[in-house]
């Protein structure tokens, strides 16, 4: 029955996918093959799409697999499915973290882990920023161009009026520069 | 009731301007819920994505589900966790009802790699800013740089290594030295 297939397939997805959206395409890649819901073709087409459109990832995958699978009712229990696990160990981590985040052990562990996080964004950032300025082995001039725009019109607001370019702002800019650069 | 549908929306707002998932979703949530909004602070929101990246499933859900909770209780975590889906939701829905070649089309492909290069920004910018808001001793500064280190190698070579693998370790070694401190203290 596809519907349970859905369900328990993205519940799984939802249960052990570590380390953000990256991390998980393996394993979504190991289900959606699996159970045969789609080609590898068209799962690799389907990620582009859901990076390409806005929230989490494993959402987007989750919502476009259920509909093509088995309709709304399929879009819907999938999407539920692929939530569910984070939602519940959140609830259960916040309702504990108010005694337990005072714990000596459990505090000595985040001073270890949020320096960590930092260095992992930081050096994803780095990583990224540089990655989408090149095309294959080679520098793209447009695409720097697009870079040090943004960073100069972040720089420019932030000297202007003291605050900082809301991240939508940016997002919206580096939408339209993308369209004036790359062509309709 | 107010406080729900406030959630709701700032989340729907949030998850409507999130692309390329995880890490980008830091700087727009900040922005949201510890400048404007003041839900929460930024050391609770440094909490926030350490749990949020130690546990599964996408960080999105993992920080709106904490901050609903926070704000507004079991209501509030589900206001929140939905509003951050409905978007995605309804935008793959029609996507997949309708638009087969979504991708072929120019103009979304061209904005698409002019947001792609702003996301990498804003997710360099998030590192920056937890950076310079952290303490500066010589423990947490060593971890900071070798975890920095590691994730370049990681991402550069393409190593099999996730970042969990990385905050196991920066947690275990921080862990064992504080106990070692600690035995010695006393």
């Amino acid at each position: 029955m596809i519907y349970v297939e859905l369900f328990f397939g993205f519940l799984k997805a939802g249960c052990f996918s570590f380390g953000g959206a990256y991390g998980a395409v393996p394993l979504i890649r190991d289900i959606v093959l699996g159970y045969g819901w789609m080609t590898d073709e068209e799962l690799t087409y389907l990620i582009a799409v859901s990076e390409s459109t806005p929230g989490p990832i494993m959402v987007n995958l989750a919502t476009y697999i259920g509909s093509i699978q088995a309709g709304f009712l399929g879009s819907i229990l999938a999407t539920f499915a692929v939530v569910l696990p984070s939602f519940l160990i959140i609830l259960l981590v916040t309702i504990l973290w108010k005694t337990a985040g005072k714990h000596p052990y459990v505090s000595a562990v985040f001073q270890g882990l949020k320096p960590c996080i930092t260095g992992i964004i930081l050096a994803t950032g780095v990583y990224m920023a540089v990655a989408h300025c090149r095309a294959g082995q080679q520098w793209e001039a447009s695409s720097a161009a697009i870079t040090v725009f943004l960073a100069a019109a972040m720089y420019a607001v932030r000297r202007r009026t003291g605050k900082n370019l809301s991240p939508i702002q940016l997002i919206l800019l580096s939408g339209i520069a993308g369209i004036l650069v790359y062509g309709v | 009731m107010k406080l729900c549908r406030e959630l709701f929306l700032t989340f729907a707002k949030i998850g409507l301007f999130t692309f390329g998932g995880g890490y980008a979703m830091i700087s727009v949530i900040e922005n949201s819920c510890v400048e404007e909004k003041k839900w929460i602070t930024h050391e609770e929101m440094m909490d926030i994505t350490v749990i949020a990246e130690s546990t599964p499933g996408p960080i999105a859900i993992n920080c709106a589900t904490f901050v609903g909770c926070r704000q507004a209780g079991i209501p509030g975590a589900l206001a929140a966790t939905l509003g951050i889906i409905f978007p995605s939701f309804v935008i793959l829905y029609v996507i997949s009802k309708f638009f087969e070649g979504f991708l072929e089309w120019k103009m979304v492909s061209s904005a698409f790699r002019g947001i792609k290069i702003a996301v990498g920004i804003l997710i360099l910018d998030a590192g920056i800013r937890m950076a310079r808001k952290m303490q500066k001793k010589p423990l947490p500064c060593a971890i900071l740089a070798l975890s920095f280190a590691a994730m370049l190698a990681v991402n550069i070579f393409s190593l099999p290594i996730t970042s969990v693998v990385l905050l196991v370790a920066a947690g275990a070694a921080s862990l064992a030295l504080s106990a070692g401190r600690g035995g010695r203290g006393k």
